[in-house]
């Protein structure tokens, strides 16, 4: 067919392009005497951020399919908040100097499998008894963020008010103080995971007709939306926890792939979307990097853009 | 052949469907009909598994629902609701072979794609089928789901209301088409139906519900009468025969 | 319903001043007169005023959008009102309180008007969809103020200043928190109005009303309420949004029932906010945005999931 082929010919761009940035970041600036310090420096926060952008897209389409819509996106629904939440929870039950707090590995799990707990309740809110409004389950969500990050900074109050602001820069990652320490188990979760996926792409075009549909042709919904929202929920995490959270970049990412790609078929919708991540993330913190010298982090850029095509997406839905 | 037995669902301390026990005949077009709010609906969804049931049995070919493989069941029970609103690029095309996915799971084979092309010949819609089913209006896009049901090719098909935004024109010509269904390729059709003349001249059986319950059930000469009808909807019938069929008239 | 009587709530407000004034003061034995007089009646006085402030702020919010969910909060004022603060930080960073006070209504002023304007430019007024396009509205602002605030290296500055905080009020640093006493009179004054702008402008019209004046009034009173607080006290989030609804939930949506309530009401809930901000970590403070943020967003989602179960 012939969409499928100008499909295959876009993902090959975005792949070029996506490529050609990377080396860019990583490359440009390097000279005999600084390359060995500048690469260690680099390469751990380019894989951080290749692997962000990767999971944010991903988690965001997936997540996307199974709510069926296109304005709803995890950390819309203040996931983000929740794996920050978490997080000062555990150091403010255990103590900032504790194993749990110090070694980023055990942290993290911890973290990731307090949040799977979490998502169950996420589940029966978005998928128990009858189909939402769309616009109730958005307000929830927003406003369930705010409570989540004022309760966070609230026990980080209570937990240290001399160090607060401290505290909250070392606690938390951000593009400018990306936790490297983190790459290691957020690759090991999150890589393996991306490959598997290969088995859900037909799975995700069907959950993508609804889920009457998709019952209808046989599909064992609640397993996999299950499954599924527990992958979500693991890529929510590794991205919050290596570079903080961004709030719009999953739907940017999502959307863009649904406007690029002319085939309902998440091959390529997957694809293009993660393509697009890593192409957001690593071209604008060159951009950041290198014109804007650090002025601001990359994610005020992006949630400057991604606040107003969500404000338009809000405003095109409700003329229909 | 599907049997109920018991069936119960419960929205708060309403019994939407209340007790309800129901053998589906096999190789027939059995019509359900009542008032708004009867239940059938919902009789229909806990059929096809789409509604969880809080009570009772649903048999499908001797087996509870809960013991089939949601992939084998979806090979014999294929299920349409009212509301078929899907907000994606998807050609017609695209959208009749998801009919084969319990098969094919998504790679589809040379046998596959043949009853996706019969499946759009059955409804007419070989001439559209590459386009996108958000431009089709309302009637073309409802036989475009039809035809993916279709080439389901499941022994059963459950229908909630297949007619709504239908003209008349399209509307006899999906009954027919069912009808040829059944006589030609023998398989069995439930249909919620609102129109009691279109359950008169185009079913077999008709199930006549109210507030959650079965009232009655039987072939269309016994069920086109006006004592039954009374009974069921309140209201004062007249029924005439036309051309051999009977229709009950009820202004 | 039996209506509670709105002078009930002078109790708790009086009880609630006295904690607040002589709470932990005998650890300063002989001081005590002087910290009454430069610290702790300032506070008590700003909370009381920038409580009323704020609830009586969103009450004309929802009214002329008629809209529950809507506030200075929810409609982008108070985001506005940032920019503000930060635009006067650069511009005139030499400029008294008032000068400051002035630029930053301004901005609140202009962030309302979008607002409504985008308000009236959309049929679709579903109960929900209206306040969660002012919360996006005032998320761009802000993503443009800290971005702004980066590049002049003020995001500290402006973080710390916009937290909601009572703990630095003393005295010489409240007193603008007075101009909200003729905002508040005018706002009693034309209560009935707001109500009859509020049942639509075709219905207001028709009882010779003039609907724009009235809503234009009831929009700079609102700017101004928020400028007025931002400025002594911070971001004080949701607490116009949540007050007016407990408000209303006793003492009806006629406006003329319910004003003096909803002002009362503010109060003590923004007094035993700072209380309970005082008591927690003592003898450190959490700053009251912090305390209201977390229990303004708690009853807000309460309010949500309690008008859809009807």
């Amino acid at each position: 067919m012939k969409a499928t082929v100008t499909d295959k010919r876009k993902l090959q761009l975005l792949a070029v392009i996506s490529l050609a940035l990377i080396a860019l970041y990583v490359l440009v600036g390097l000279n005999a005497d600084n390359w060995r310090y500048a690469l260690s420096l680099r390469l751990p926060k380019t894989l951080a951020i290749i692997l962000t952008g990767a999971a944010i897209a991903y988690s965001t389409t997936v997540f996307q399919t199974i709510t069926v819509n296109r304005v709803l996106t995890p950390s819309i629904m203040g996931l983000d908040a929740l794996y920050l939440f978490t997080q000062t929870v555990l150091v403010f039950f255990f103590g900032s100097r504790s194993v749990l707090f110090q070694t980023a590995h055990i942290n993290f799990f911890l973290s990731v499998g307090l949040m799977m707990v979490s998502a169950s309740v996420l589940y029966r809110f978005l998928f128990g008894g009858e189909s939402r409004d769309i616009y109730f389950s958005l307000l929830v969500g927003v406003i369930l963020g705010t409570l989540l990050q004022s309760a966070a900074s609230f026990l980080r109050m209570v937990m240290d008010p001399n160090e607060f602001l401290i505290l909250q820069g070392r606690m938390f990652a951000s593009f400018n103080n990306v936790n490297t320490a983190l790459l290691l188990p957020a690759a090991v979760v999150v890589i393996p995971i991306l490959l598997a996926g290969k088995g859900n792409l037909a799975l995700l075009d069907v959950l993508a007709l609804g889920r009457e549909q998709a019952i209808n042709l046989g599909v064992d919904y609640e397993r996999n939306v299950r499954r599924l929202l527990t992958t979500v929920v693991v890529f929510v995490s590794a991205a919050t926890g290596l570079v903080g959270p961004i709030t719009f970049l999953g739907l940017l990412t999502a959307n863009l792939a649904r406007e690029l790609i002319r085939s309902y078929q998440h091959r390529y919708l997957l694809t293009a979307s993660i393509l697009i991540g890593i192409i957001t993330l690593v071209g604008g913190q060159f951009v950041v990097e290198r014109l804007f010298n650090f002025a601001a982090p990359l994610s005020v850029f992006i949630n400057l853009g991604g606040g107003v095509y969500f404000v338009y997406l809000l405003l095109r839905g409700s003329q229909s | 052949m599907i049997e109920l037995r018991q069936v119960v669902k419960r929205y708060g301390d309403v019994n939407v469907v209340d007790h309800v026990s129901l053998a589906i005949p096999r190789g027939k077009i059995t019509s359900l009909i009542g008032p708004n709010g009867a239940g059938k609906s919902t009789l229909l969804g806990v059929m096809s598994r789409l509604i969880k049931k809080d009570g009772g049995e649903v048999y499908i070919d001797g087996q509870e629902l809960s013991q089939w493989d949601h992939c084998l069941l979806s090979q014999r029970v294929s299920i349409l609701r009212q509301q078929n609103h899907v907000d994606l690029k998807l050609t017609v095309r695209e959208l009749v072979s998801f009919g084969r996915f319990p098969y094919a799971r998504g790679s589809l084979q040379k046998h596959d794609w043949e009853l996706v092309d019969q499946a759009l010949e059955y409804l007419k819609l070989t001439d559209m089928q590459d386009k996108y089913i958000q431009h089709l209006s309302g009637g073309q896009r409802q036989r475009a789901f039809l035809a993916m049901v279709i080439a389901q090719d499941t022994d059963y098909i459950l229908l909630d209301e297949p007619l709504n935004n239908l003209d008349m024109q399209h509307a006899v010509e999906i009954m027919r088409i069912l009808r040829s269904l059944v006589n030609v390729l023998g398989k069995t059709i439930v249909i919620v139906l609102h129109d009691i003349n279109f359950a008169s001249c185009y079913s077999d059986y008709i199930v006549a519900m109210r507030e959650g319950r079965v009232v009655q059930e039987g072939d269309q000469d016994l069920m086109m009468n006006a004592q039954v009808l009374k009974n069921i909807y309140n209201l004062d019938f007249a029924i005439t025969e036309i051309n051999e069929q009977k229709i009950c008239v009820y202004y | 319903m039996g209506r509670i009587r709105s002078v009930y709530l002078l109790v708790p407000l009086i009880l609630l001043t006295f904690v607040s004034l002589f709470l932990g003061l005998k650890d300063f034995p002989g001081q005590a007169r002087q910290i009454i007089a430069l610290s702790r009646l300032p506070r008590v006085l700003s909370i009381i005023l920038a409580g009323m402030s704020m609830s009586i702020g969103g009450l004309i919010m929802q009214q002329i959008a008629k809209n529950r969910f809507v506030s200075p909060t929810t409609a982008s004022t108070v985001d506005a009102a940032k920019a503000g603060v930060l635009a006067s930080l650069i511009l005139f960073p030499q400029a008294s309180s008032l000068g400051k006070m002035v630029v930053v209504f301004f901005f609140a002023l202009a962030g309302t008007f979008l607002f409504m304007a985008i308000l009236r430019r959309i049929k679709f007024k579903n109960a929900v969809f209206i306040p969660l396009l002012g919360l996006m509205l005032g998320g761009i602002i802000d993503s443009l103020t800290t971005f702004v605030a980066y590049r002049y290296d003020l995001i500290q500055n402006i973080n710390s200043w916009l937290m909601g905080n009572f703990s630095m009020v003393t005295q010489g640093r409240y007193e603008l928190l007075y101009l909200s006493l003729p905002l508040l009179a005018v706002a009693f004054l034309f209560a009935h109005q707001f109500t009859i702008a509020g049942l639509g402008e075709e219905f207001a019209v028709n009882l010779g009303l003039n609907y724009n004046f009235i809503v234009n009034l009831g929009v700079t009173i609102v700017a101004l309420l928020s400028a007025l607080v931002i400025i002594t006290a911070g971001r004080i989030p949701f607490l116009g949004l949540i007050v007016p609804n407990v408000a209303s939930l006793y003492y009806g949506d006629n406006l003329k029932a319910s004003i003096t309530a909803t002002a009362l009401l503010g109060s003590v809930f923004l007094l035993a906010a700072d209380l309970l901000g005082r008591v927690i970590i003592a003898p450190y403070e959490i700053p009251i945005g912090l305390t209201v943020g977390v229990l303004g967003s708690m009853i807000f989602l309460f309010l949500i999931f309690r008008s859809e179960g009807r």
